[in-house]
């Protein structure tokens, strides 16, 4: 059994609360205790049928406001995967909270309403997962029993979304699936009121899809997060690098470069507690042993020798901004990226995207919500690969030394001479 | 790469949460891993150990004790503290009482869970702690689902969820100005069975009071409570001696028992397979209202 995690995209009105909540309560991830409160709820739909968005429910603090502030996570499991689903709420001003969500997912769930069909909200949400490298995308045509199951009514969507993707040049993989999350059809049964659709159920689909990764993932990179240093008697000489490897894997007598130093040595061992695996995959956190003592601490990054990123201290990278404060270019922030921080400025902004249209603007003033391309100045070098080739090593966050805050995310695409 | 590729979903959480704990090394000063003697943080000791052994772990434990603990807790926590060799801090809610800071609780009802937030809070100024680790997940409630794996506290351990830091991809932004402080959730991501099948596979020892035995309880507010000195007991209680276990472990007087025959860590990942009622739903401090927790954790709970 290994992890889907996805986003849903879209708004209350799209149905996306109504979606969530049937995929919890016909997966039967909904508990007695819970299942109690929701048939006491006065809330109901109007066939009297209890309204599956109350489970998507959020804070006292956004009930009061009548909005939804933030991204919720919810667990389900069939026999096949275990699921974490991101619910980011999909309002235009939400891109912060809908880029979070999809930083963390394999796979996105994009709701279209049946009766409004693609509009400019969908536009938006597909360039965000777009530009966070999503490699799967569910197209969910929401409704589909408002609009009496017209089979035309779908494919005209389907040819207006797939011109969408063209003019956007998306690289991500597209699944089609009409969809009534009220009525439950296609979501987790297939449904008799859609004859003509031959494909899955969604949950068929998300059980099955093959979790795709990135291009460049056999590139080998490990950031040393933590130095085991024991300085016991009996372990005196002991030194370990503790670590996560982002991509690729590490073999015992591999020979690996340590950025942005550039000594190499050769891997001696590999630990994880009590077991020494002469294999570390993408996605473990081991602990590497090396023949020679060099000088490695946090920050460094160790990469196959035969595999080099780029190392840099001027970057281009996409942004986007996720602080009420707008981008201050004579402001020093930090820049975290995997283990290292350091110091970093703004050098230049190339444009900004208007997420709705997709044209670019030529605007300095970079505002919370707002995405485009910059050039960035760090004070120590930085090793990445771009994002797009490998998100692991590519994406970076900006933190505002004033505040703490994290305000904007970076996604490294190119070093710029 | 195919799909078999994949990391196993346990391997996965685990893998995540170990390097969670190492963010934190990296990260901070004087982190505390704040221990309950619960599952959950039984299950955060044993990442640790896969974490930092052969070395220390880079944090002492904290153990906020109300007094109203289960013997098997203590005996469980001492006995543990044995093996791991590791240091041990324990805050004791009677020293807030003696001090003045919190009142005891009257009536039927009372009980010290409350006031042990007083308690963490004078534990975590008194040490300095700049992060504190803890054991909850997401799936245990909605204000923990919106949650941050790093959730920055002010000095008074406020919870903003209006001010929650974006946490991107796997950089979890540890930077905070003097006095607050961050609450660090490794298992975040892991339900009540991945962590039961984690334990499981790890093969894991915890306190018997989760497992089936015989014990006196009686009937609180509908839900099967342990008799015990700590719970106010009048005429109108009856005890009946059952066969129950305990799915959490906190304070004798809010903590309810499950009549139960799971003897066996098998039969427990079944009975919770087939489960009839979420795990905070054996919390009668979440009962108060809807919003309790979100309320507790503004005011600096766990």
């Amino acid at each position: 059994m290994d992890i889907l995690k996805f986003i849903t995209a879209g708004s209350v009105d799209d149905g996306k609360s109504t979606l969530i909540g049937r995929l919890l309560y016909d997966s039967g991830a909904i508990l007695a205790d819970q299942l109690e409160a929701l048939h006491s709820s006065n809330r109901k739909n109007d066939d009297g049928s209890i309204d599956l968005a109350i489970l998507t429910d959020g804070l006292k603090a956004e009930r009061e406001q009548g909005i939804t502030i933030d991204v919720a996570y919810k667990y389900f499991n069939t026999d096949k995967r275990k699921f974490i689903i991101a619910d980011a709420p999909g309002h235009i001003q939400y891109t912060r909270n809908m880029v979070t969500g999809a930083s963390n997912s394999n796979l996105a769930i994009i709701l279209i309403d049946a009766r409004k069909g693609v509009i400019e909200q969908t536009v938006r949400h597909t360039f965000l997962v777009s530009l966070l490298g999503l490699p799967q995308i569910v197209v969910a045509i929401n409704k589909m029993d408002m609009v009496g199951y017209s089979e035309e009514i779908y494919n005209n969507i389907v040819a207006d979304y797939q011109a969408l993707a063209q003019k956007l040049d998306l690289k991500n993989a597209v699944k089609f699936i009409p969809i009534s999350a009220l009525k439950g059809d296609n979501i987790v049964h297939e449904s008799t009121n859609l004859p003509w659709y031959k494909g899955e159920s969604l949950l068929h689909f998300l059980e099955n899809v093959e979790i795709a990764v990135d291009n460049k993932t056999e590139h080998a990179r490990l950031p040393v997060q933590w130095v085991i240093r024991p300085q016991t008697d009996e372990l005196h000489d002991y030194r370990g690098y503790a670590g996560r490897v982002l991509s690729g894997s590490f073999h015992v007598n591999d020979k690996v470069t340590v950025l942005p130093s550039g000594f190499t040595s050769t891997i001696s061992k590999i630990e994880q507690l009590g077991v020494e695996p002469t294999e570390a995959k993408t996605g473990m956190s081991v602990t590497i042993h090396l023949e020679d003592e060099i000088d490695i601490s946090r920050g460094d990054i160790l990469v196959n020798s035969r595999q080099q990123p780029q190392v840099a201290k001027m970057i281009e990278a996409d942004l986007c901004w996720m602080d009420t404060r707008a981008l201050d270019a004579d402001h020093t922030y930090f820049i975290q990226h995997n283990s290292k921080l350091t110091r970093c400025k703004i050098s230049e902004v190339l444009y900004k995207i208007n997420i709705n249209n997709l044209e670019k603007v030529y605007d300095e003033e970079f505002k919370l919500n707002d995405i485009g391309r910059i050039v960035i100045k760090t004070a120590d070098e930085l090793a990445f690969d771009p994002y797009h080739e490998n998100k692991a090593n590519g994406g970076a966050i900006i933190i505002d030394s004033r505040t703490n805050v994290t305000v904007g995310a970076l996604m490294l695409r190119s070093a710029v001479d | 790469m195919s799909s078999n590729n994949h990391l196993d979903y346990l391997d996965e959480l685990e893998a995540e949460a170990i390097h969670i704990l190492r963010e934190v090394a990296g990260q901070f000063e004087k982190p505390a891993l704040l221990f309950s003697g619960g599952k959950d943080s039984i299950t955060l000791v044993r990442l640790a150990e896969k974490a930092f052994r052969p070395g220390k772990f880079p944090f002492p434990l904290v153990h906020i004790d109300t007094g109203h603990n289960f013997v098997e807790t203590i005996e469980y926590r001492d006995k543990m503290i044995d093996r791991i060799g590791e240091k041990l801090i324990v805050g004791h809610v009677q020293d807030s009482i003696d001090e003045g800071k919190v009142v005891e609780q009257t009536g039927k009802n009372a009980s010290r869970n409350a006031l042990q937030t007083v308690t963490l809070l004078d534990t975590i100024a008194k040490h300095k702690f700049d992060a504190c680790i803890g054991g909850a997940r997401r799936d245990e409630e909605k204000a923990r689902a919106k949650e941050r794996i790093f959730s920055v506290r002010d000095e008074f351990g406020q919870w903003d969820p209006k001010r929650q830091r974006p946490e991107l991809w796997n950089l979890y932004n540890g930077k905070i100005h003097k006095g607050e402080n961050v609450r660090v959730f490794p298992i975040s991501n892991w339900t009540e069975l991945d962590v039961w099948n984690y334990i499981r596979r790890e093969n894991i020892e915890l306190p018997t009071i989760y497992f089936a035995h015989k014990r006196d309880t009686i009937v609180r507010n509908g839900q099967l409570m342990a008799a015990s000195p700590f719970l106010n007991m009048d005429d109108e209680d009856v005890i009946t001696n059952r066969t129950v276990r305990f799915r959490t472990v906190g304070d004798m007087t809010c903590t309810a028992a499950v009549q139960s025959e799971a003897f066996e860590i098998d039969d427990i990942i079944n009975e919770i397979s087939e489960s009839k009622i979420s795990e905070r739903g054996a919390r009668m401090d979440d009962k108060v209202s809807e919003a309790a927790m979100e309320d507790r954790k503004k005011g600096g709970y766990f």
